[in-house]
């Protein structure tokens, strides 16, 4: 794949990024920029609600999982409970084997480990079938 | 004889790879080099940027938490510990992020001299970094100036 990044400007998918870190929201938004994913970036858990309370919707979710007000747990079942029907994809440092479970049995599609890369995330977008490689 | 533009290439070369090699960078920031392009060409500059500025502001809570002698919340501490490793993480800052594990470890034994010993070591790390990244983008614009083009480096 060295030098292949996939341009997926024409699927139209669009993704949510819910990280507290302005390092990580940057880094996140531009992988998805670089893929033609349009993006927005929110703070914590209860922005991802509001934005969604608001009437937004998303093709990919990109969950952390340590954020303050309302983590990534808290959301995820949160967004599940409000009919949220789209992809989440949990992505966080933390990967012990009961955190990861706790997290995806909030309600997540996926799972990544940080740091994203490029890579990491085509992954994410193949087994969420959001992607599909010719 | 080597053109001025070939021998700024050159140590631009050396000095990458000597970052790799002595532990200060890893593979996310090669990952991070891959996502600049002619419409963010400074984007890996503003991301360190952030990084650094992410870096003083969680040292200055660690420290502050640190400074309650007799009363050291370590789990304040250690969720500013978790941060920094996530950002370092996320910049390929390989060195920063192997303190902030050990750093962890103290702060989960409740170590008061190991947080301080560690706070130390961060606070030294980051530093160091920042100014050898200085250096880096220096020589970057220094090879733009002469008219040359910034040379594609494999680790």
């Amino acid at each position: 794949m060295a030098g292949e990044v996939p341009n997926l400007e024409a699927s139209k998918l669009t993704a949510l990024v819910v990280d507290d870190n302005f390092v990580n929201q940057s880094v996140h938004h531009k992988l998805l920029d670089r893929l033609g994913i349009k993006n927005d970036v929110v703070s914590n858990g209860q922005e991802a609600v509001d934005v969604h309370c608001s009437g937004r919707n998303y093709d990919l979710i990109l969950m952390d999982m340590d954020m303050p007000i309302m983590n990534g747990i808290q959301a995820t079942r949160r967004l599940r409970e409000m009919g949220i029907e789209s992809k989440i994809a949990g992505v966080t440092t933390r990967a012990e084997e009961e955190e990861v479970k706790e997290f995806m049995e909030a309600g997540l599609n996926d799972f990544q480990e940080k740091p994203l890369t490029i890579s990491k995330l085509v992954s994410i977008l193949h087994n969420l079938e959001l992607y599909v490689q010719t | 004889m080597d053109t001025l533009v070939a021998q700024l290439q050159r140590q631009f070369r050396d000095y990458t790879i000597s970052l790799y090699h002595q532990g200060f960078l890893d593979d996310q920031f090669t990952e991070l080099k891959k996502l600049q392009d002619e419409c963010s060409p400074d984007f890996v500059a503003e991301v360190v940027s952030l990084f650094f500025e992410d870096c003083e502001k969680l040292i200055g809570n660690m420290a502050r938490a640190l400074d309650q002698t007799g009363n050291v919340d370590f789990s304040l501490v250690g969720s500013s510990v978790h941060q920094l490793k996530g950002s370092s993480s996320s910049v390929g800052a390989k060195r920063v992020k192997g303190l902030c594990v050990t750093f962890k470890e103290c702060c989960d034994s409740q170590s008061f001299e190991g947080c301080v010993r560690c706070l130390q070591q961060v606070d030294i790390e980051y530093k160091s970094l920042k100014a050898k990244l200085q250096d880096l983008f220096n020589l970057e614009q220094q090879i733009v100036q002469a008219g040359g083009r910034i040379p594609q480096v494999d680790i």
